[in-house]
């Protein structure tokens, strides 16, 4: 057994180590500080107990059944065969309520244990986290490989006041997760962890951790509920890009997925009707389905959504009744692209992904992978959320000419004329600009794309000619990043250019690569304050 | 050899001289390639010898003559394999029809594979496999021999070392 953890996540108690950390470091919460802490209390229920509560119901619900029955003087005392019948006649119900009462004793007991033995704790290099009664399980995480964190809020737990705090690490499913932490310390923990991981030896001084409502616990749950998704205090009003949520209901219907499917199913509709057999009519069924799912997803998890910048990175949020926020910390988005569905063309929407090193399987309200910086945004709302994600980009109206441009101007090069044979429309568009610290690709005429990589998240780059290509002089260029939805490629560039560009990049990404310093991205950072003696009380 | 026009539209990156691999892994390539597409020629002719429809032995056929042709660009193919360890990357290259270069900066490695399968192993060789987060690079020297493919680990891993980066 390690040294004693020192009570609940709730309780602020107790001489904080803080020789663990550097001097004069100034955390927001003291669950940062090298030692063993435990979880919310009710840390049980809201993993597991839901199920508690739903055999309580049941068995509430089957009594107030009975309860009527004998109220009404029913002689009918229903069928033998009822549960809640048998263990109320025959002198068997003191019986009963004794195994009811050793039975959930013993599930408190066990939920207790298992509460006490699930202990995290968080140094200047790792986040560690082990749990389990029977089978211990120990995850442990490093902090310089943090790839953004994540904090979950299920209405459920919101209405405890807690909340599911995620660490994504780079790698597949590798997030170290602490659920369910009280949800003020939740947003203060994530500061900490970023700062620890940050490598600001000085850490600034922030205003003393404030209890934001200071007041009665019903009323703090209720304010908590209906505070806004975003903290005002948390980002400049300037920096938030938000999606308002009839764009969003335009955007879905407008979507290639809408659109295709719509058309499909007006293609089996009438090959069904036309035929009269009845399995176009399933197949029918499903699409409509698939449809509605795709549609009822994409709608709850665009809902509320905001995209801000903090100091720690960028910070997306969004959800109705599940709230989820995640900060995505300096160069842990590995690869961007705007693109644009065919219709939205139409009212000049964009969306954007990213790719990025971790990829965590339970992931926000939806399970879905997060991957979708921006939902839907006009050129502007496109322009600065790109700001965000690519701040050393300084060259605005080049990644402008990426969206929207074509032709030569802002240092793009574009395929050559013979490229018109594999690319009708867009030759003029499809092409490359190398501007410092990032590559742009440009592609498409019909459906458009922008592909952004920062150099130093490069892995490799590739060049591939098959014998088309080869017969007109082209070449396709690869720019390998970790995977994800974004793949950066770009087709029909001419040969010599493309060998030239080749050879740029591959040395270019060796320079921004051991230029790098991203993994701890405020490291020698001069504390512009005083740390703050009085902090955290 | 093919004329001089589609030579020049080739891509070739000038001034480098390849490391290639041992002239036993065209052994190597030869047994698998003909392994495969004997699997795929059986397999096509199961239709033909159950329904006895006489034709339907064209496909088998058509197989078996691609296969030939295929084999025929084998030592060709495997010459067209080449590596070279510069400064600060590692470039390789591959394909005759379809040609692919890779370039990887040596702190991208993640980890270096050596697997030896059974044909290898029975010429002696090995299979490199250099490893980075982007499962897209596919950097996969085939047909060096053990001492080689050791020697180049450790090389790779050593300069990885000197020069290693985060994600």
């Amino acid at each position: 057994m390690p040294a004693p953890p020192r009570g609940a996540d709730t309780t602020m108690d107790g001489d904080p180590r803080h020789d663990l950390l550097p001097p004069g470091a100034v955390l927001d919460t003291r669950l940062a500080d090298g030692e063993w802490h435990r979880l919310h209390p009710a840390t049980p229920l809201l993993r597991g107990g839901i199920f508690l509560i739903a055999i309580a119901g049941y068995f509430i619900s089957e009594a107030r059944q009975q309860l009527v029955n004998i109220a009404i003087g029913g002689g009918d005392h229903g069928d033998p065969g009822d549960p809640v019948q048998f263990v109320t006649t025959g002198g068997r119900f003191p019986l009963f309520i004794l195994g009811v009462a050793v039975v959930l004793i013993l599930i408190v007991a066990v939920f207790w244990l298992s509460w006490r033995v699930h202990e995290f704790r968080i140094t200047d290099e790792v986040v560690e986290v082990k749990s389990g009664l029977l089978r211990r399980s120990q995850r442990k995480g490093r902090l310089d490989r943090i790839q953004g964190v994540n904090i979950v809020r299920p209405f459920f737990a919101r209405i405890f006041g807690a909340a599911r705090l995620e660490i994504d690490v780079a790698g597949h499913d590798a997030n170290v997760r602490l659920d369910y932490l009280s949800s003020a310390n939740a947003d203060g923990l994530r500061r900490d962890i970023l700062r620890l991981a940050s490598g600001l030896r000085q850490l600034e001084a922030q205003g003393a951790v404030t209890e934001p409502y200071p007041r009665g616990f019903v009323e703090q749950r209720v304010n908590e509920l209906i505070a806004p998704e975003l903290d005002p205090n948390i980002a400049a009003p300037e920096s938030v890009v938000k999606v308002h949520t009839g764009r969003l209901i335009g955007s879905i219907l407008l979507h290639d997925s809408t659109v295709f499917s719509v058309l499909f199913i007006v293609l089996i509709g009438s090959v069904s009707i036309g035929s009269h057999h009845p399995i176009g009519l399933v197949v029918l069924v499903s699409l409509v389905f698939g449809l509605g799912t795709f549609w009822f997803r994409r709608f709850t998890k665009s809902l509320r959504y905001s995209i801000a910048s903090t100091p720690d990175g960028v910070r997306v949020g969004f959800g109705l009744f599940t709230l989820s926020n995640e900060t995505l910390p300096p160069g842990r988005i590995h690869s961007i692209q705007v693109r644009q569905p065919i219709l939205w063309r139409v009212p000049g929407w964009w969306e954007i992904r990213v790719n990025r090193a971790s990829r965590s399987n339970a992931r926000g309200a939806e399970g879905q992978r997060n991957t979708t910086i921006l939902p839907v945004g006009n050129i502007d709302d496109v322009l600065r959320v790109l700001g965000l994600l690519a701040p050393e980009v300084t060259d605005v109206n080049a990644l402008r000419l990426g969206v929207v441009g074509s032709g030569s101007d802002g240092g793009y090069t574009n395929s050559p004329r013979r490229a018109a044979v594999v690319r009708w429309f867009s030759w003029r568009r499809n092409g490359f600009a190398r501007i410092p610290g990032v590559v742009l690709l440009r592609r498409g005429a019909v459906w458009r794309e922008l592909t952004i990589v920062p150099e130093p998240r490069v892995q490799s780059v590739g060049l591939h000619q098959g014998p088309l290509y080869r017969a007109l002089g082209l070449a396709e260029l690869h720019v390998h990043t970790v995977n994800g939805p974004v793949r950066a490629r770009l087709g029909a560039v001419d040969r010599d250019v493309a060998l030239d560009f080749f050879e740029d990049v591959a040395s270019d990404v060796v320079h921004a690569v051991g230029a790098d310093a991203t993994h701890r991205w405020r490291d020698g950072m001069a504390n512009p304050g005083q740390p703050n003696p009085g902090q955290a009380t | 050899m093919v004329s001089n026009n589609v030579v020049s539209k080739r891509l070739e990156l000038p001034g480098l001289t390849w490391r290639r691999v041992s002239p036993r892994y065209v052994v190597v390539d030869l047994v698998s390639t003909a392994i495969s597409w004997l699997v795929f020629a059986a397999l096509a002719s199961l239709p033909a010898y159950f329904s006895g429809v006489q034709w339907l032995w064209i496909i088998p056929a058509a197989l078996i003559v691609i296969m030939i042709v295929v084999l025929a660009f084998v030592p060709r193919r495997v010459r067209s394999i080449g590596y070279q360890l510069r400064d600060d990357d590692l470039l390789f290259r591959r394909g005759l029809l379809f040609q692919r270069f890779v370039s990887v900066p040596y702190g991208r490695m993640q980890l270096v594979d050596i697997n030896r399968g059974p044909i290898s192993r029975a010429v002696g060789l090995s299979d490199l496999r250099f490893v980075t987060a982007a499962a897209s690079s596919g950097v996969a020297i085939p047909g060096l021999t053990v001492a080689d493919a050791e020697e180049l680990r450790d090389q790779l891993v050593a300069l990885a070392e000197t020069r290693r980066a985060g994600l």
